[in-house]
Order: C-alpha cells, then structure tokens, then sequence
C-alpha cells in the first residue's frame, strides 16, 4: 500500500510538472477559461441583475474547470501516442489504471488552478465579489468538482487507448457542457428530454452543491450524488481499461498517430 | 517449448487489416509476419535483420505483449506472451530507436524516475539505480538537464538506461542506432555489448550489418515477414563466400540492361546501389567463372566507370538475402 501510493505521488508531481514547465504553459492554461468567463460575465451584465451576475460568475468559475481538465483528459493519451511514450506506458507491469490516475490528478490541479484564476479575474476585472454564504463547503465543493472531473476525464481517457480519435469526443463535449452542466444556465431551463444527459454528469451535481454553499443550503446530497456518479465512470473506465488495452494490442492501433 | 530457453517463437504470425472509403468500405488484409520461428538462448545477442517493413518490429512487438499473435506462439523465458502478460513484462526490457518515447519537458533524471515507478522499482534502490544507470550510458553530468535539449545519442542512451530500470533478463532493442551518428553509433554499441557482458539476453533488430557483425553471436535474416537465413555471422557469410563480387560503376543504367546482365551465365545476381549520380552494380559471380567481358557486354551502350573484382562481404550476404531467392 505504502509504494502503491509512492508511486502515485511521485507519477503526480512528475505529470504536473510536464504539464506545467514554464509561465507560458499557466497563461495559456487560463487564458481560454478566463475569455470564456468574459463572455459570459459581460452578457449577464447587460441586465443590470446583481443576482444573474452571481449565478454567471459561480458558473464561470466551474466552466474554467470543465475546460481545461476535462476536455483535456480526453486528449490526455493521445498527448502520450504523439510523445511515443503510450507503448512504454502499456508495455509496463503496472496497470494502466495507476498510470491514469495520477495523470487525471495532475490535470485537477491545473483545473483548480483555473478555478482560483478565474474568482481573482472576476474580482479584479468585473468587480465581482462571489456572495458565499459558507466558503468551507463551497471548497469542498470545488474539490469534489476536480475530482468527479477528474474520474471522468478517466474513462474519457481510457477510450483513446482503442479509439485514437477519441480526444474528438471530449473537445466536442466542451461547449454543450457549458449548457448540460448548469453552468450558465439552471439545468431546469433544458428541454425536459435532455435533462437526464446533465444528471449523468458528475460536475452537474457539483455545480449544483457548489450553489447550494453558495447560498447557504446543504450541498451534501448534490455532493454524494457527484461523487456515486464519478465512482460509476471510474469503475466504468476500470473495467473497459483492459478490455480496450486488449483491443488496442488486437487490432494494433497503440502506435498510430 | 522449453523454458530454459530465453526467447522461444514458434510460427509467429500476425496481419493488419485496414480500411478504406467512406461508402464503399474496402478491406485490405496485409500479412507482415508470416509464421517465424527462432529462440535465444539465455545470455546471448541476437539479432534480427531485415530491410525496412519486413517484419523485425512487428515480431518485437508480439514478444514484448504490445501486439496479439495473429497465430503461432512466444514465450519469453518461459512465460506466454498472449497468457502471461505481467510476468512477462516484469522481466523485459524494451528500447526503441528514434527521437520518441521520452518525456520531453523532464529531465533525464526525472524521466527514469518516472518509468521507475511504473516497472515498480523499490523506491529506496531507486537513486542508486538510476546514478547507476546515468553512469553507464555516460550520461553523467547531463542528467538534470531537459530531455529536450538533448542530442538523438543522448536520447537513445537514455532509452537504453530506461529499459535497463529494473533490471530485465531480456532486453528487446529495435534499431537502437538509427540516425545517430557515427561516434554514437560505436559507443552504443559498446554499451549494448557490456549488456552481455553483465549476463542480459538481447534480442537486437537492425538493417546495419556491420552492428550486427560486431555484436552477435546469430543472426536471423527477416524477409517480407519470413526468415530467409539463420546463423552466427560467419554462417551467413558461407552464403555468399563460394563465389567472387564484381562493382561495376555505371551512368544511367537501364532495368533491361540490369535483367541481360544477370542472365549471363555464371552470375549469381545483380544488384543496383545508387551512389549520386551513379549506379553500381554489385555482381556475385561463381568462383573461377570469368564473367566481366560478358556482363559488360551485356550492358550494351551504358557509360561504365571503374570496375573491380573483390570478395564478398557479410553485407553482399545479407544483401543477398534481402533481394534474392536464398541458395539452396
């Protein structure tokens, strides 16, 4: 137990630093996330509604998150197939559970590196103080957002090893989920039949306890469901790793680019 | 199979299938290995040699579990490499040629720190290994600094230092050598010759006989994905020994002229080796047949340069094998 968690600590930093060398890399980090924060903040101003700017402001913070970890999860080995590294990775006696998982952690903290820029972006720019009624239990909140995503962007990550496509389907995620997420918008306000698409999210239900704190309710439902939903796509990914691993090994598709 | 044995394959087969078109899906099947057989004792250097898509990585690739044989079976000592997935991998170790495969934007160091953990090196042996390790491929001194600015060498002996982490039997190196330049080139294969030294079975493929030559104690010709010839070094130059190489330098040959010089009689076969503005042709000939005044006749009005006569290298054998039918 004691080296499995060695090993994990040492992969994370290792993967954090790859992902964050130089001051360049956290610009360019934020700097979608913050454009899109923009966007958003200066449409919901338009009104003049102090409470509308709130709830923009909470979802923008979140959808820096979405953005940057779990869109880029599913690129995540594609990042490895181009650096050639992806056969090392599989070839090794380790599970390519434990290699994904400290480089979905990696990716979190990028995620809540996001988040942190985005409150201070919407602080020093637009002027906007997030009203948070409990700040503990909107951290909590925030952390479990970067976890959930985390075991998401896990199984996304996974489907690469078979399909080399797939990094598609997670940049095709991002700016419906804007929209599935409630980031922007109550989920409520979605077609009835589109509904259950945003409840199988886990960052829904985070983003919908993160409100919760926000407002001085008890996010800790939302909280678990977020964090049954991320264990389901986690044991989910488990299961297909293998299997996909297998696959890949089959029709030969870990070293195409 | 016998499991004293470090490598054992025994018709190794694998193809690809691919597909092309949108509406009207074509499916093309490409066999790339078809039916090896060949096995490495514990402790020796083996090499595998081939011409460029005839099969060396695809079979590496099925021994270090990467691929799925489409047929045949492996076992690398004594585990199968379909079966016995872990186990087989907790033993080998794998370094490929070229720039990819490492993480550019770590240093060596931290590099190996990472694929330590990930081929589970005790983590109090860890620093010790991997000073170990920078010393023996002489990456001392450099092992702090970025992967990105190093040369290809360096980069390869990096590899090699990550294959060797946590101490494989058996180590696969597919074309190790490949764009380094020369001084590299000879201290690499210094490097791979001291991994016998210390008791590793290597499992070596490469188009450079003369690494081969130097390095292994057999070889095994691959050809469109079938082995072709097997033997130590000076096996293989028998091959091509009992007769004599005539280089005839040309401008501008024709493939008819090419054809009519190698129906002289006596001539065993003729190759063409672009050299500039050149061709040459290599002519294996019989020993005592006297073919120079005929083949150069044969040849017609083609501009002819020096000729010379000299003895077949392990290169002509090799050559030989990679283009010809093989003697019977």
């Amino acid at each position: 137990m004691r080296q499995l968690l060695h090993q994990q600590w040492v992969c994370y930093r290792l993967q954090l630093r790859v992902l964050s060398t130089s001051l360049f890399d956290g610009l360019l980090a934020v700097f979608f996330p913050l454009m899109f924060a923009t966007a958003a903040l200066l449409v919901y101003r338009l009104n003049g509604d102090e409470e509308s700017l709130q709830y923009a402001g909470l979802g923008a913070a979140i959808m820096g998150m979405w953005t940057c970890q779990g869109v880029i999860a599913s690129s995540l080995l594609t990042r490895e197939r181009w650096a050639g590294t992806l056969e090392l990775l599989v070839a090794a006696p380790t599970s390519l559970t434990r290699v994904l998982v400290p480089i979905t952690m990696a990716l979190s903290t990028i995620g809540l590196y996001c988040v942190v820029a985005t409150i201070l972006w919407e602080r020093w720019v637009f002027d906007l103080r997030l009203e948070v009624a409990s700040w503990p239990l909107f951290v909590v909140g925030v952390l479990m957002a970067a976890l959930s995503l985390a075991l998401f962007g896990f199984f996304l990550s996974v489907t690469a090893v078979r399909y080399r496509t797939s990094w598609a389907l997670g940049a095709a995620l991002e700016y419906p989920g804007w929209l599935l997420c409630g980031f922007l918008i109550p989920v409520s306000s979605l077609p009835v039949w589109i509904q259950p698409l945003s409840w199988a999210i886990p960052t829904t239900w985070a983003m919908a306890g993160i409100r919760e704190a926000a407002n001085g309710g008890s996010p800790w439902v939302d909280l678990a469901v977020c964090a049954a939903v991320g264990c389901v796509y986690a044991a989910l990914a488990a299961y297909l790793g293998q299997r996909l691993v297998d696959s890949a090994r089959k029709h030969a598709t870990l070293a195409l680019t | 199979m016998n499991s004293d044995l470090a490598v054992e394959a025994v018709g190794l087969e694998r193809s690809f299938v691919t597909h092309t078109g949108v509406l009207r899906r074509s499916r093309k099947e490409v066999e790339a290995v078809k039916g090896v057989s060949f096995h490495l004792e514990r402790g020796e250097l083996f090499g595998l040699l081939g011409p460029n898509g005839a099969g060396k990585t695809t079979t590496i690739k099925m021994l270090i579990t990467l691929l799925l044989p489409t047929a045949g079976t492996a076992r690398v000592l004594g585990y199968d490499v379909v079966d016995d997935v872990r186990e087989v991998r907790r033993r080998i170790g794998y370094v490929f040629g070229g720039d990819r495969g490492l993480y550019e934007r770590l240093s060596a160091r931290d590099n190996l720190r990472y694929f330590s953990e990930l081929y589970g090196v005790d983590p109090r042996r860890q620093k010790a290994r991997i000073e170990e390790l920078v010393e023996l491929v002489g990456l001392t001194g450099r092992e702090h600094e970025r992967v990105e600015g190093f040369s290809r060498g360096m980069r390869q002996r990096l590899h090699i230092a990550r294959g060797l982490l946590h101490d494989p039997d058996v180590l696969f190196l597919d074309e190790p050598s490949i764009g380094i330049d020369p001084v590299g080139a000879r201290e690499l294969r210094a490097t791979i010759g001291s991994l016998v030294d210390v008791g590793k079975t290597v499992l070596l493929t490469t188009h450079y006989m003369f690494e081969a030559d130097e390095l292994c104690d057999r070889i095994a010709v691959i050809r469109s994905g079938e082995i072709v010839a097997e033997g130590t070094p000076q096996d293989l130059k028998r091959l091509v020994t009992a007769g004599r190489v005539l280089e005839i330098e040309t401008y501008g040959v024709a493939p008819d002229a090419v054809a009519a010089a190698t129906g002289v009689p006596g001539v065993q076969g003729v190759v063409v080796e672009e050299r500039g503005q050149q061709q040459v042709l290599i002519v294996q000939f019989e020993a005592g047949a006297e073919v120079t005044q005929t083949v150069l006749a044969s040849l017609g009005d083609v501009h002819v340069g020096r000729v010379s006569a000299r003895e077949p290298t392990l290169e002509d054998a090799y050559i030989q094998l990679v283009t010809q039918d093989v003697p019977g």
